[in-house]
C-alpha cells in the first residue's frame, strides 16, 4: 500500500510534466495540424540556456525566466521562418520539417553546451517532506511540479477564454478564412499560439530536467510519453491531453514500479495500443469520421 | 521484348549491377571501402522498405529502427543458441519474425491516420530499444549479444578477405531485394499501394480492401528492416540496444527523404550519404582541428539542415529536386522558343 501510494505520487508528478508537453502538442496542432515533433528538443535547448544562466552566478529563478523566454522566442521563429511556407502542403512535410529541427537542435546542442550528461538544479529540495513523525511521499519539487504547470494551464486558460487575444487566437485556429475576413491577422496568431506552445514546453524541460539529467536527447521520452498523452486523449481536447497525459504518468509509473523501470515505455506503448484499438481517435474526440 | 517485359529489363539491368558489383568489391575497393559499402547496402534495405511503406503506400513510421531490431536480435538470440547455424537461415528466420511484428504493428496501424500512425510507430521505436536489459538472460542486457561474422568459404581461399565475404552477402541481399520491390511497385499490388496513399476513399469505392493494403505494405516494409536488422547484427557481430536508438528511426526516414520520396533508387543515394557523410565531415573536421563535441555532431547538423531546406525548397527530396531544376531547365528553354505558361512542379506525396 505504501508502495502505491510513493508510485501514484511519482505517477501524477511525472504526468504533469507530460501534460506540459502534451497541452503544447495539441495547441500546435489545433492551430496549424502540425505535430512539433521538435517540442522536446526545443525544451531541452532552452533548459541548456538556463543552466548556462545558472551556472554564471545568476539565481535560479532568472534562468526559469530565461528559459521560458529563449522557448517563446523559439517557438515564433519556428512558425514565421519554417512552418509557415509548408503550412499548405500535405501534411508530411510538416512531419519531416519538425523532425529535422528536431535533428538539428540535438546536434547543435552538444556543440554549444557539451555532450557529457549534467546535473541541473531545483529550485526547492526534492527530498521528502516529513511532517511530525511520519514520512510523507512527496518533496517540495514535486510540489512546485504539479502547482507550476497547474498554473500554467490556469494562465492559458484565462488567455483563451477570457481575453479578446484567446477569442482571436481561437478564431484563427478555427476558421483562418472567416477571421482574416473579420480583421484577425491570422498569421500572427498561429506565432503567438507557436509560441506559447513552446514556452510550456520549456515549462516541462526545465521540470523534467532534475529527474531525468540534461543531455541533448533527454527529453526524447517525455516528448513520446506526452504525445501519448495527447494521442490517448484525441489531440483535440486540451482536457483530454492533460487527462491523458496524467494518465500516462501513473500507468509507467506502476508498470516501472511493479514490472520493472526498462518495461515503462512498453507499457506506454501497450495502453496507446490497446486505447486507439478501442477507440482509433483517442478518448476525448468526438463525431468527426473521416470515411466516406 | 524488353521494352515490353518489366520482369525481363529489371533481371538484365540487375544481372549487370551485380556483375559490375562483383568486379568492385573483388578488385577495386580495399577492404575498408568494402566494409563501408556493406554498410550502404545495409541501410539501402531497410531505407528501401521505408520508401514503399511511407513513400508508396502514404504510412509514416518513425519506428523502423525498432523493426531493424527485432531482425537483429533473432539472428543474434538464434546464433548464441547454436552458433553453427547458416547464414542464410538467419536471414530468413529474422525476416520472419521481423514480418510477423510488421503485420502486427501493421494491423494496429491500419486504423490510424497521420499523427495517429506517427505517433504509435515513435512510441515503438522507445519502447522497444528498452526491452532487452529488462530480459538480460535472453537478449544479453545492456551489454547485448556477441556473434562471430561469417566467415568466407573455404573454397575462395585462406587469405580472402571476411570484409569483402560480407559485403558480397549485403549486396546480393541488397540486389534480390531491390528486385523484388522494384517489381512489386510496378505491379498491380504497387498500383494499389499508391492508390491508398492518394486517395483513400476513391480506393475504396474501386473496390480496393485498404485495410489490407495498408497490413501487406506494412509487413513488407517490416521484412526489409528485418532482412537489414538481421545483416547488421553480422555487420556489427552482434547486437545491443544503443544500436537502435531514436536516431537511427529518424536517419531512415532523413535518407528516403533526402534521396527522394517513393523512388527506390533515392533510397540507395539516401544510403550512401547516411554512411559517407560522417565519413567525410570526420576527414574534414580533423584537419580544421575542431572539439569532438562539435565534430562527432557536424553529421547530424547536416542532416537536419538537409531536412529542413529540403523540405522548405526541394519538397521532393534532392535527388527529385535535381531531377525538377533539370526538367525546369529544359522546359524554359523550350519555352522560350514557344511561350506557355510552365507547369506546376508536382508536389511531395501526401501521407
Amino acid at each position: 500500500m505504501r508502495l502505491f501510494v510513493i508510485y501514484t505520487v511519482d505517477g501524477i508528478t511525472n504526468g504533469m510534466v507530460y501534460a506540459a508537453v502534451a497541452l503544447a502538442l495539441v495547441m500546435i496542432w489545433r492551430a496549424t495540424r502540425i505535430i512539433n515533433y521538435a517540442q522536446g528538443a526545443m525544451a531541452m535547448f532552452t533548459t541548456y540556456v538556463a543552466l548556462v544562466v545558472i551556472r554564471h552566478g545568476a539565481p535560479y529563478w532568472l534562468g526559469f525566466v530565461i528559459a521560458l523566454a529563449t522557448g517563446m522566442v523559439l517557438g515564433a521563429l519556428t512558425e514565421r521562418l519554417l512552418v509557415r511556407p509548408v503550412e499548405a502542403r500535405p501534411p508530411l512535410n510538416a512531419v519531416i520539417l519538425s523532425l529535422g529541427v528536431l535533428i538539428l537542435l540535438e546536434a547543435v546542442a552538444p556543440m554549444l553546451f557539451g555532450g557529457q550528461t549534467q546535473s541541473f538544479p531545483v529550485p526547492v529540495s526534492n527530498i521528502d517532506l516529513v511532517l511530525g513523525t511520519t514520512q510523507l511521499d512527496i518533496s517540495p519539487f514535486d510540489i512546485f511540479t504539479i502547482g507550476a504547470v497547474l498554473v500554467a494551464m490556469l494562465l492559458l486558460f484565462v488567455i483563451f477564454q477570457r481575453t479578446t487575444l484567446g477569442l482571436r487566437m481561437r478564431a484563427a485556429a478555427f476558421n483562418p478564412e472567416i477571421s482574416r475576413i473579420l480583421g484577425i491577422r491570422v498569421g500572427r496568431m498561429l506565432t503567438l499560439g507557436w509560441g506559447l506552445a513552446a514556452l510550456l514546453g520549456a515549462l516541462a524541460g526545465m521540470l523534467a530536467a532534475p529527474a531525468v539529467y540534461l543531455y541533448p536527447s533527454n527529453m526524447d521520452e517525455v516528448l513520446v510519453f506526452g504525445f501519448t498523452g495527447a494521442i490517448i486523449g484525441g489531440l483535440e481536447s486540451p482536457v483530454g491531453a492533460v487527462t491523458g497525459a496524467v494518465g500516462v504518468g501513473l500507468a509507467l509509473s506502476y508498470v516501472s514500479g511493479y514490472l520493472g523501470a526498462d518495461l515503462a515505455p512498453l507499457g506506454g506503448f501497450v495502453i496507446l495500443i490497446v486505447v486507439l484499438m478501442i477507440r482509433p481517435q483517442g478518448l476525448f474526440s468526438f463525431g468527426r469520421q473521416r470515411q466516406v | 521484348m524488353f521494352r515490353r517485359s518489366t520482369l525481363a529489363r529489371h533481371g538484365l539491368f540487375f544481372l549487370g549491377l551485380a556483375i559490375l558489383l562483383l568486379l568492385l568489391t573483388s578488385f577495386v575497393f580495399d577492404p575498408y571501402t568494402n566494409y563501408n559499402v556493406s554498410e550502404v547496402a545495409i541501410y539501402a534495405i531497410s531505407a528501401a522498405g521505408l520508401t514503399v511503406l511511407t513513400g508508396i503506400n502514404g504510412q509514416v513510421s518513425l519506428g523502423h529502427g525498432a523493426l531493424m531490431m527485432i531482425g537483429a536480435y533473432t539472428t543474434s538470440v538464434l546464433l548464441t543458441w547454436h552458433a553453427d547455424l547458416p547464414l542464410i537461415l538467419m536471414l530468413v528466420a529474422s525476416i520472419a519474425t521481423t514480418g510477423v511484428a510488421g503485420a502486427i504493428v501493421g494491423i494496429a496501424g491500419a486504423r490510424l491516420r497521420g499523427p495517429y500512425l506517427a505517433g504509435a510507430t515513435l512510441a515503438l521505436a522507445v519502447a522497444l530499444p528498452q526491452v532487452p536489459s529488462h530480459f538480460a538472460s535472453v537478449f544479453g542486457g545492456n551489454q547485448g549479444l556477441s556473434i562471430s561474422p561469417p566467415l568466407p568459404p573455404a573454397f575462395l581461399g585462406a587469405n580472402f578477405a571476411p570484409e569483402e565475404w560480407l559485403a558480397w552477402i549485403a549486396l546480393a541481399a541488397a540486389l534480390i531485394t531491390f528486385f523484388v520491390l522494384a517489381n512489386l511497385v510496378r505491379s498491380a499490388t504497387g498500383r494499389r499501394f499508391r492508390m491508398v496513399r492518394d486517395n483513400e476513399v476513391a480506393a475504396r469505392l474501386s473496390g480496393i480492401d485498404v485495410a489490407r493494403t495498408q497490413v501487406l505494405a506494412f509487413v513488407v516494409s517490416a521484412a526489409c528492416a528485418g532482412l537489414a536488422g538481421s545483416l547488421f547484427a553480422y555487420w556489427v557481430s552482434g547486437t545491443s540496444p544503443g544500436g537502435f536508438t531514436l536516431n537511427l528511426s529518424l536517419s531512415l526516414l532523413t535518407a528516403i527523404v533526402i534521396g527522394g520520396l517513393g523512388s527506390l533508387s533515392g533510397a540507395v543515394l539516401g544510403s550512401f550519404i547516411l554512411v559517407y557523410l560522417p565519413v567525410w565531415t570526420g576527414g574534414l573536421t580533423s584537419s580544421v582541428n575542431l572539439s569532438s563535441n562539435v565534430a562527432n555532431n557536424v553529421p547530424l547538423a547536416i542532416y537536419g539542415v538537409v531536412l529542413i531546406v529540403a523540405i522548405l525548397v526541394f519538397p521532393r527530396g534532392v535527388a527529385g529536386g535535381v531531377a525538377s531544376i533539370v526538367r525546369g531547365a529544359t522546359r524554359t528553354l523550350r519555352s522560350s522558343r514557344a511561350t506557355g505558361a510552365l507547369p506546376a512542379a508536382p508536389e511531395a506525396p501526401s501521407q
